[in-house]
């Protein structure tokens, strides 16, 4: 693989994958570094039914799967890889990863985010034996199971939802009395027998013999210390950037996000930013897909002057 | 060339428990996508440690009961073992390096 580009993405979510699109289409030797799913986050979202263009929905698979086929077509280059640092050289942008170091005259950091977790002991132990951050990958293995889910915004409620079709019930474990979805989701939610609400709650400890069967709880307005019996626990709690590897080289906001302008640029002349990293993004495939081809066509600018 | 040859519940004992070199298990299903994803790189890594470790894939779909013993409840997971128990756990969609470096370790 050729070593040197005029233009490397980091991140192969719809982000990158706009930028990809836009970059190759425009004739700059492009690399896309994913370490994981192409496709992002959204991969694991059942149907997208708010892009624009598909009136019936699209699962986010093939929504992103497309999205590459079609960067691919003009030209862009993919490599799974895992991005640890970016080095600035003068004019050269050093962008090492798992797999080796790449040249570049820019760089779109379209990283994303990735789910928060609980940070509550046992979580990290039983990952994959119960505790779960994505519900349509798991639930099948939760049939006629009592699963928890803690969350209040769209993604929990609609994983809960979608976790009706396997789990015999739902409890949706909220930290205040009422949720942040909207209310479309909201009223499905409270419409489904299959689905309890435990208000103003949170969890303290998730506990098992091998895998989950109980989680701790703590009312936090009455402070009572609670125990729920469990066969899972899915996490949906938020999102934090993935920005950790860039923090010595661009600014961050307080909670990790990067700053850019409206063309998507950053401090560093060269690098630019799209997509979810990005701070006050709203978190959705078609403002990602803007952000990626704006920060395409000013890169484009970059390395023309 | 050797490619990871699949396993069922039936010879699981035979072909995992009782190997002498360590076995990595892929835990997969047909419909899940980050599975699928990783198979090309179990392929090349099966070819990579041949004669020092062997890769075998298991559905879950078709072979619940394995599954359920070493409680999978999400896949992919990949569990290798030594001497027929399990000594290293993974979740998930991983790249070649890690999954490389995991290998490493149990041979070691």
């Amino acid at each position: 693989m050729n070593k040197e580009h005029e233009v490397v993405i980091i991140g192969g979510g719809p982000a990158g994958l706009s930028a990809g699109i836009y970059t190759a289409r425009a004739r700059l030797s492009s690399l896309l570094v994913e370490k994981g799913i192409i496709g992002g986050l959204i991969t694991i979202a059942e149907w997208v039914e708010n892009y624009p263009g598909f009136p019936e929905g699209i699962s986010g698979l093939d929504l992103t799967e497309l999205m590459h086929q079609q960067a691919t077509k003009f030209g862009l280059e993919t490599l799974t890889a895992e991005v640890t640092g970016i080095e600035v050289d003068g004019k050269r942008k050093i962008v090492k990863t798992s797999e080796g170091d790449f040249v570049a005259k820019a760089v779109i950091a379209a990283g994303g985010s990735d789910r928060v977790q609980l940070n509550v002991p046992g979580e990290k132990e039983f990952i994959g034996r119960g505790v779960s951050y994505c519900a349509t990958c798991d639930a099948a293995f939760f049939v006629d199971r009592a699963v928890a889910l803690v969350g209040g915004g769209d993604a929990a409620i609609t994983e809960a939802l979608h976790l009706t079709k396997f789990a015999s019930k739902v409890i949706v474990i909220h930290r205040r009395d009422e949720l942040r979805a909207t209310r479309i989701v909201q009223e499905k939610a409270f419409a489904e027998p299959k689905i309890e609400f435990l208000w103003n709650s949170i969890v303290e400890g998730v506990e098992g013999e091998g895998v989950v069967e109980r989680l701790k709880l703590r009312n936090v307005v009455t402070k009572e210390e609670s125990t729920l019996d469990v066969s899972g626990v899915f996490v949906s709690i938020g999102f934090k950037p993935n920005t950790g590897c860039l923090r010595d080289i661009l600014p961050l906001d307080a909670a990790g996000y990067i700053v850019t302008n409206e063309k998507m640029e950053t401090e560093v002349p060269g690098i630019l930013a799209a997509g979810d990293i990005r701070r006050n993004s709203i978190r959705q495939v078609i403002s990602a897909a803007g952000d990626g081809a704006t920060a395409a066509i000013y890169a484009g600018k970059f390395i023309g002057e | 060339m050797s490619k990871p040859v699949a396993v069922t519940d039936n010879n699981f004992d035979q072909m995992v428990l009782q190997a002498e070199a360590p076995v990595l298990v892929d835990f997969w299903a047909p419909w899940c996508r980050p599975c699928l994803m990783i198979a090309p790189v179990l392929d090349e890594l099966a070819g990579e440690y041949d004669g020092r470790l062997s890769i075998v894939r298991m559905d879950v779909d078709q072979n619940p009961k394995t599954a359920a013993k070493y409680s999978v409840m999400s896949i992919p997971t990949l569990l290798i073992f030594k001497q027929g128990k399990p000594i290293s756990h993974m979740v998930g969609f991983r790249p070649k390096a890690e999954l490389k470096r995991n290998l490493d370790a149990a041979l070691g």
